[in-house]
This record gives structure tokens, sequence and C-alpha cells, in this order.
């Protein structure tokens, strides 16, 4: 556990190609700037954390990601590809990209099962028996193999996530965007689902993860971002960020969500 | 027992006037629904053209007499050559336009119910199923409309209800529905009251039995999702 940021910094040097170049990247929400001409970079096999305080355009930024909101200005090139030129095919895009949402937002119509294979079946439109028996083995991944039939009403939060991740993974994505994954979770619950987006770093996944937990950054990411107000303050390593922040409000931030020193 | 008595004499013109209220109340519901989910949408869409058409709709609807609806409809459609013949005994002319008034005018109100049982499903099932790369179509159809129809049912089984009780003034276009033959009974018999109580019973039987239908499908509809 102590060496995967090392690993995963050995990762990040021995890459590779680019994923998402974003560019003057901008958000209003009527006349709330909230994201302010942001620049950056990801990388394959990345695990980039996203950290900072309330309100400074974290799940906005991660949004803009999969095109859930519609930047205001700037241009995100994925893979090559202008995403946000007009008319390009945002489900196409959507397919590689996968999202992991705060309030998990399992389909509450559909079973375990239906919500990872309907997808599979709908939009890639895979056989039904090839899609049950990928979700089976999404779900025995996630450790609720047992769970396939039940529904989202009789799952816990924990359980809920974890099917979350398992239907996005479904689609075979080529990057995961977690948004505070865990921020609506029971204490008790965090672990477990922490623990399944560990393994998938591990597992070389690159991801974008928005999260107030501090320790999952710290061992996990390969690198870590910190926003503030809108913008990327600054950036580097875990080591960087946690034990060296340059900027005042990042050692602010740092003081006031790290309890324990 | 006059009840009695002038139901048991009458009866064959209760009878006649009942199958056609049912009648004309299941054809207006069901073409009242496809209306209802036509506007909803259009109102729900992101072309302003329907969005307005939609709303103005809904607004003249809902703010004039259904028995005014009912004559324009009539007269203003009269350029129309409807099917002559007759179903159970009334012309076809006559209660076709009477069927589009009573649907245009439930389609307004099924709409909001629609409207709002759909809005009423959590923006983060619509956003989780674009995520996993669905069209806005198929996120609608296979994700939101499912779970929009559990908030819907007890609504619209209310506006159901309504339209059997509101087609009783198709009688003003001399429709022998149960209301006119209530009508004919009373000046053949010069004593309305009893008359009026058997309507009134036969009125809340038919609504009583839809009730316990509409119910029987909701239990089922929660069911299927436990």
């Amino acid at each position: 556990m102590e060496n995967s940021t090392e690993k995963n910094m050995e990762k990040n040097t021995e890459k590779n190609a680019i994923l998402f170049e974003i560019e003057g990247l901008c958000k209003n929400f009527g006349d709330v700037k909230v994201l302010k001409n942001i620049d950056e970079t990801i990388y394959k096999g990345d695990v980039m954390v996203v950290i900072g305080p309330s309100g400074s355009g974290k799940s906005t930024f991660i949004r803009c990601l999969n095109l859930l909101e519609t930047p205001t200005a700037g241009t995100i090139v994925f893979e090559g590809k202008n995403i946000t030129e007009k008319g390009y095919n945002l489900n196409f895009h959507r397919q590689k990209v996968g999202m992991v949402f705060q309030q998990f937002n399992l389909f509450n119509n559909l079973s375990v099962m239906e919500n990872v294979t309907i997808s599979l079946e709908k939009v890639k439109k895979i056989a039904p028996k090839d899609a049950r028996e990928k979700a089976v083995t999404l779900l025995k991944r996630v450790g609720l193999a047992e769970k396939a039939d039940a529904y989202p009403s009789q799952l816990s939060g924990g359980q809920k996530q974890r099917i979350a991740i398992a239907r996005a993974l479904a689609m075979e994505p080529d990057v995961m965007l977690f948004d505070e994954p865990t921020s609506a979770l029971d204490p008790e619950m965090v672990g477990e689902v922490l623990q399944v987006i560990k393994n998938l770093a591990e597992e070389g996944i690159t991801m974008v993860v928005v999260t107030h937990e501090m320790g999952f950054a710290r061992k996990v990411a390969s690198r870590v971002v910190f926003m503030d107000d809108g913008k990327i303050l600054e950036e580097g390593t875990p080591e960087d960020i946690f034990e060296h922040p340059v900027h005042e409000r990042t050692r602010d931030f740092l003081a006031k969500v790290i309890h324990v020193i | 027992m006059d009840i009695l008595e002038i139901f048991t004499q009458y009866y064959d013109y209760f009878l006649r006037g009942t199958r056609t209220t049912i009648l004309v109340a299941i054809v207006t519901v069901i073409l009242g629904t496809v209306l209802g989910c036509a506007i909803a949408l259009m109102r729900l869409s992101k072309i302003k053209l329907l969005k307005g058409f939609s709303r103005l709709y809904i607004t003249v609807i809902r703010g004039t007499p259904m028995l005014v609806q009912l004559y324009i409809v009539y007269y203003q459609l009269n350029f129309i050559s409807y099917p002559n013949g007759k179903i159970f005994g009334v012309a076809l002319d006559r209660v076709i336009p009477c069927i589009l008034a009573l649907s245009m005018n439930s389609a307004a109100y099924i709409a909001e119910v629609i409207r709002s049982g759909i809005q009423a499903v959590d923006i983060g099932q619509t956003e989780a199923a674009r995520s996993c790369g669905m069209n806005g179509a198929q996120a609608m159809r296979y994700i939101v409309l499912p779970q929009a129809v559990k908030n819907i049912l007890p609504a619209i089984g209310n506006e159901f209800v309504t339209m059997v009780k509101e087609t009783s003034i198709i009688q003003y276009l001399g429709i022998s529905d149960l209301m006119y033959n209530n009508g004919i009974v009373i000046t053949s018999t010069y004593n309305p009251l009893p008359c009026y109580y058997i309507s009134a019973i036969i009125y809340l039987a038919l609504n009583i039995i839809l009730g316990k239908g509409l119910n029987i499908f909701e239990v089922r509809m929660k069911r299927s999702e436990r």
C-alpha cells in the first residue's frame, strides 16, 4: 500500500499518450464564472486526484470531461479529437468515458444485473447472453455477484456505488471519472468503495477522481491537482502537494481538511 | 321505491345510455392519453416552437369551459365529412366531434400530469444514462419513462375518472348517452329525482370499477420494483 505512490509515479514516467488535452476551459452558470481558463493535460495511465474547497469548480471540471456540462469557452481534445467542436457525437464520446456519481444514480427501475447490462445491450448492441456473462464478471470484480437480482433500493450506499462502478466499467471506457464517489456514503462504507477504486488504479486504469479523502489521494494518486476559485492553483505528486505545498491557499486548505498531523 | 320501479320499467334506456357513455369514455381516455403524451413531450422539448405551442394549448384548454370547447369543435370542424353510419345506435358524424373535443380537453390535463411525472424523476437518472452513452430517446425510454409512469399513475387515474363523468356533456349535442336517456325517462315519468339517483349510481359504479382496475395496475407496478 505504501509504495503504490511510487508505482504510480513509475507508470507516470513511462507514459505515454495524451488522453485529454484541455485548453482555456471556461464554464459560466449565468453570471457566475465557475471555471476560469483551465489548461490541463491528462495522460494515459494517470490517476489524477482533484482536491479543493467546495465551490472551487472540481465537479464542474470533471463533468466537462464527458460533456455533461457544455463548456462556455475553450477546447477539450480527447484521443486526438476535439470533442467540444459543434456536432461532435457526444454519445460516442461518453461510451469511452465512464462516470461515477456522488449520488450513485443507479437506474432505480432496473435490477443490479440490468443496470450493468442495459448499456451493453442498447448502446453497444451486445447479445443479452454475452452482456450477462460480462456483467457477472464485473459484479464479481466489485464483490457483489450475489446481488445480481436485487434492486437498487435493497442495497446499502457502498454497494450501490460499487455497482455504479461496475456499470461504468461495462462499457470498457478509456478513462473513469469519479465525482466525489464517497461523499454521500456512511463513514463505514467509504473503505469498501475506495478499495475498489484503488484496485482499478493498480490495474492501470486511467482515472480522474474528485474527492475529499486526502488519505486516498495521498496513497493512490499519481498526480494531485488543487483547485480553488475555478482555477488550478497547483499540481504535482502527492508528495509535492501534501508535504511541500507552494501556495498559501493550498496550505490553508490542507490544514483545514487534515485533522490529524 | 320509485327508483326500483322506474329502473325495472326503463332499464333499457339507462343501459343503452351507459353503453354509449362507456364507449365514449374509453375512446376518449385512450385518445386523450396519446395526445397528452405528445403535448407533454412537446412541452419538454428543446424546440421553442413546440414548447410555445404546447404551453398555449394547455393555457387555452384549461382556461375555457369544456362545454364551450365542445360547441366550438363541433361547429368549427363541420367542414370535415365524418363517416356516416352508427355505432351502438349513435351517429358517427355526431359522436366523433364529441370524442375529439373531450380528448383535446383531457389531453391538456394529462399532459401536465405526464410532464410533472417525468420532471419528478431525478435528473441524475438521465445523467447516468447519458454517461453510459445512451442518446436522449434511449434514456427517456429505458430509464426515465418507466420511473415516471409510477409517479403518473395515481394522478392519471384521477383524470380518467373525471373524464368518465365529463362525458355527460355530450348530451347537449344530442348524443344518447346516460344523461341524455336519463332526460328521456324524466320526461316520460315526470319524476326526476329517482332518475338522477339511478344515473348517479351507474356513474359511481363505473368509476369504482375503473378505480379498482387502476389500483391493481398501480400495485403491480410497485411490485416490479420492490
